[in-house]
């Protein structure tokens, strides 16, 4: 039993024992064991989703034994787990070649494998174009994004293949509050923020969102979804928003 | 007092399907229909009231002996029933005569029958020895067809009126559920369920009884009790058989499930390819719900529970718990990683009960017959009987319903009747998209979980198709990718990119332009997709790859060398008229969809090569056998 009467249990990844609480994952254990496996659609912000299939690991000894990914991967008592073998290098250098035959994803795909020390060869190529932005995998970090954020201005639309992330009817998305979350949690950049003249524009999306201007000096301050402030100061850039709280305007 | 209800039902029920004057019955489930048994039916109704008879003209659902619709079946007042098999609408007229003065003329009914009997079994009627059977007409159940199935879930499926609750209830329905509201102990419903080994007849088989004790145990007030009829495999149509004929005894099953975990609120999700069993089983909800045996204090009882049905809208994959749940939240049907298993957080975060039609179809049987005679039935490890909607080059189409383990051959000889196409059986498809092929020197295997699992395929929901030495495997495998990966919802990366370039290596065996090593990748494939995908379907997609691999690897590399030796495959095919067995009748000329068969008649014909699309008809049609693949 550990301190506060939660129960500890214990798993052996990679031939080391963790310990800690039930409710965590294979990834979140390894990771605090220092064992880095490589993931696409996880993020510790959005919660697991399990839909890469990028964090494979070997299972030896558990409830299930076999490969499994570790982002959805609840540990359990006496569980053996390997995160480096032949069989999971295998798999996820399947998931990877099909990755990168998606249409305008060989060079991202090809560029995090070499991050990750992961060596394929690109052996398909998918004829035809896909939906959504170029170099797009499907991990679904935007959407979830930006669903956690509340403006649910994009989703996954079509089934298969024709699966794509795209504002409702591919139209510029009208509640798309400009917060470039989409674009910070984007593993690949297809989807990208850009400044602009008059704010920021997702190009991804097609989304252009015009920045409320700073009460004070007039410049671009940020999306106005932001910006609603109590006091009815009326919007302020983050410079003039530090010096108001300094100088008590 | 719920007691009283339901007597006085059963008495309304009796005196309709057992009245003084007499019942005529037409098959019009969507089997049926397709046949053509609506017209049937119209042409009953005119005439009775143009003759002014004193008939009961009843709509029933599905016999089961599909390949046989429309169906009508004849009871006059003492029995026994008669029963006509591919009636035409001409054919009306004969058969009314008959009903009225048990004079068959030219008519060849296909069987009588001398008893009826209730869900425990129980003698519902019987005209005992006399009088006697139509002269040279047999006992229905002697049949072949109907000789070796064991019908208990399908006992009352085209006998009874489906939009009649008290036809039902006249055949022993809704008295498990009053049994078990007056005993008030869901632990003894689950325990009954448990001790008759019914295991989930979906497909995954998993244990009913346990699933249920999880669902009761799990932490929460709100539970929901789920019915999923989104059954997708193509060719299967057991639960859609079920729902269109008895809709009561689905609903009978889902309420108790319901008692048994602890359930106050459930919905049925059909798929909406199925409209006449979203309309027949709202049909039952409603009149459930005017009888007490829905709502508030059912029966009497304290315990309230209502459903609602929900329908499906064109995604094979929500047939996958988590994914149809997510469909229900209003989401796209895109399935969840477990676990969390929906018996401990389902729809809504709540502990979740979700069970096939079928499943719950057998429940009020169970609890009438009881666990120890279901457990009778079947084997070991699968016990009970398992409908089978059997299909394909087989000549006796239709729903079975057997013992679990019971033979392939048993199924698709002794009932099925042979094969209605090509020489022979080559092999058996089972499970669906989800399964694999056996061959024909596998058929004496029997049917049931683990001794499917162990060949490679599975029982799935209990699609069969029969598949003659006209099927060309290749063919076969690119066939359910096709359809597997249109459904796929693309989630996860193995599923969606894997099945693509899977097919894609099947679209260029199919012509001839595949090498040796895409060969290999494909069978590496795989195996890859069935271990790292995150759903059901993504994991079983590759099963008929694997099986043809398996059982029939010389067909598919035959396709390596640019030879399709089934004659399917267009690019790789040729059929050519053998001279000497051609007696110029013309009927492959006439046939012919692009009239690329030229003759004279009595005179041998010749096919020009450069029009022919390679369908095969004119091989079909051949009464010499002279069409050949070259």
């Amino acid at each position: 039993m550990g301190g506060n009467g939660v129960r500890k249990l214990t798993v052996e990844i990679d031939r080391r024992k963790w310990s800690g609480s039930p409710g965590a994952t294979v990834l979140e254990a390894a990771a605090e064991l220092g064992i880095t496996i490589p993931t696409l659609c996880h993020h510790p912000g959005l919660g697991p989703y399990g839909a890469c299939r990028l964090c494979l690991v070997e299972v030896r000894a558990g409830p299930k034994t076999g490969l499994a990914a570790s982002c959805t991967l609840p540990v359990e008592e006496g569980m053996v787990v390997a995160t480096d073998t032949e069989v999971v290098r295998r798999a996820r250098k399947f998931v990877l070649e099909l990755l990168a035959a998606r249409p305008g994803c060989r060079e991202v795909v090809a560029r995090l494998a070499a991050e990750w020390g992961m060596d394929f060869e690109g052996r398909f190529a998918r004829n035809g174009t896909a939906s959504g932005p170029a170099g797009c995998v499907l991990c679904g970090r935007c959407v979830r994004a930006c669903a956690r954020v509340g403006a649910h201005a994009i989703a996954f639309a079509g089934r298969g293949v024709g699966r794509h992330v795209t504002p409702p009817f591919g139209r510029p998305p009208e509640s798309c509050a400009g917060c470039g979350a989409c674009a910070f949690v984007c593993p690949t950049g297809a989807a990208a923020l850009k400044l602009t003249a008059a704010g920021v524009a997702l190009p991804a999306w097609q989304a252009e969102v015009e920045w409320v201007r700073c009460a004070a000096c007039g410049a671009p301050a940020g999306p106005p979804a932001a910006l609603e402030l109590p006091h009815g100061r009326g919007a302020l850039c983050s410079r003039c928003r530090r010096r108001a709280s300094i100088e008590g305007i | 007092m719920s007691a009283e209800i339901l007597e006085r039902l059963a008495v309304e029920g009796r005196r309709r399907l057992y009245p003084f004057r007499p019942r005529v019955t037409v098959g019009l489930a969507t089997c049926g229909r397709a046949a053509g048994a609506e017209e049937v039916y119209r042409r009953a109704e005119s005439e009775i009231a143009v003759r002014g008879l004193d008939v009961s003209l009843v709509p029933v659902g599905c016999l089961g002996w599909c390949a046989r619709e429309p169906l009508v079946e004849v009871w006059r007042p003492g029995g026994p029933r008669v029963t006509f098999g591919r009636v035409r609408p001409e054919q009306v007229a004969e058969i009314l005569h008959y009903t009225a003065t048990g004079e068959l003329g030219e008519l060849r009914p296909l069987g009588h029958t001398r008893a009826d009997r209730d869900l425990a079994g129980a003698e519902l009627w019987g005209c005992g020895e006399l009088p006697g059977p139509p002269a040279g007409v047999a006992p229905l159940d002697e049949l072949p067809f109907f000789r070796s199935q064991v019908r208990l879930v399908m006992r009352h499926c085209g006998l009874i009126d489906p939009e009649d609750l008290a036809e039902y209830v006249a055949c022993g329905g809704y008295r498990a559920l009053e049994r078990a509201l007056r005993e008030g102990r869901p632990e003894n419903v689950i325990g009954e369920v448990e001790r008759a080994g019914l295991r989930g007849r979906g497909g995954a088989g998993f244990p009913t009884g346990r699933k249920w004790r999880l669902v009761r145990a799990a932490a929460g007030e709100e539970k929901y009790l789920i019915v999923n009829g989104d059954e997708g495999d193509p060719g299967a149509y057991m639960d859609r058989g079920l729902l269109e004929s008895n809709p009561h005894l689905v609903l009978e099953g889902a309420i108790l499930a319901a008692f048994a975990v602890g359930a106050r609120q459930g919905l049925a999700y059909i798929r909406a390819e199925y409209p006449l069993a979203v309309e027949r089983l709202g049909r039952a909800v409603e009149q459930a719900r005017e009888f007490g045996l829905l709502g508030e204090r059912i029966l009497g009882s304290n315990f309230s529970f209502d459903l609602e049905v929900v329908r499906g809208a064109g995604a094979f994959v929500c047939g996958e718990e988590t994914a149809l749940m997510a469909a229900v939240e209003g989401g796209p049907g895109e399935p969840r990683f477990r676990p969390p298993y929906p018996a401990e957080r389902g729809l809504w975060g709540r502990p979740t009960c979700i069970n096939n039609v079928e499943t719950l179809a057998n429940v009020p049987v169970i609890l009438n017959i009881g666990a120890e005679a279901y457990a009778r039935l079947g084997t070991p490890g699968s016990r009970g009987t398992k409908i089978f909607s059997l299909v394909g080059d087989v000549v006796n189409g239709g729903l079975v319903e057997v013992p679990m383990g019971t033979t392939l051959q048993e199924i698709l000889c002794g009932i099925g009747g042979g094969p209605s196409r090509g020489t022979r059986f080559k092999a058996v498809q089972t499970g669906g998209p989800s399964g694999g092929c056996l061959p024909a020197e596998l058929f004496d295997l029997p049917v049931d979980y683990e001794g499917l699992a162990e060949v490679g395929t599975i029982m799935g929901s209990g699609g069969l198709v029969a598949l003659s030495d006209r099927t060309c495997m290749v063919d076969l495998a690119r066939y359910f990718l096709y359809f597997t990966t249109a459904e796929s919802c693309g989630k996860c990366t193995p599923c969606r990119e894997g099945l693509h370039q899977m097919l894609a290596v099947l679209e260029r065996l199919r012509e001839g332009r595949a090498a040796a090593d895409e060969l290999e990748w494909l069978a590496g494939a795989a195996e890859m997709v069935a271990a790292v995908s995150l759903c059901g379907l993504g994991q079983t997609a590759p099963n008929p790859v694997l099986t043809a691999l398996r059982y029939f690897g010389e067909e598919v590399r035959a396709h390596l060398e640019g030879r399709c030796p089934a004659g399917v495959c267009p690019a790789l095919t040729r059929f050519v008229i053998d001279a000497g067995s051609c007696d110029g009748c013309g009927r492959c000329r006439v046939e012919c969809p692009v009239e690329a068969i030229e003759g004279a008649a009595k005179e041998a014909h010749a096919i020009v090569q450069e029009r022919c699309l390679r369908c095969g008809l004119c091989r079909e049609v051949c009464p010499t056998g002279a069409v050949v693949v070259a």
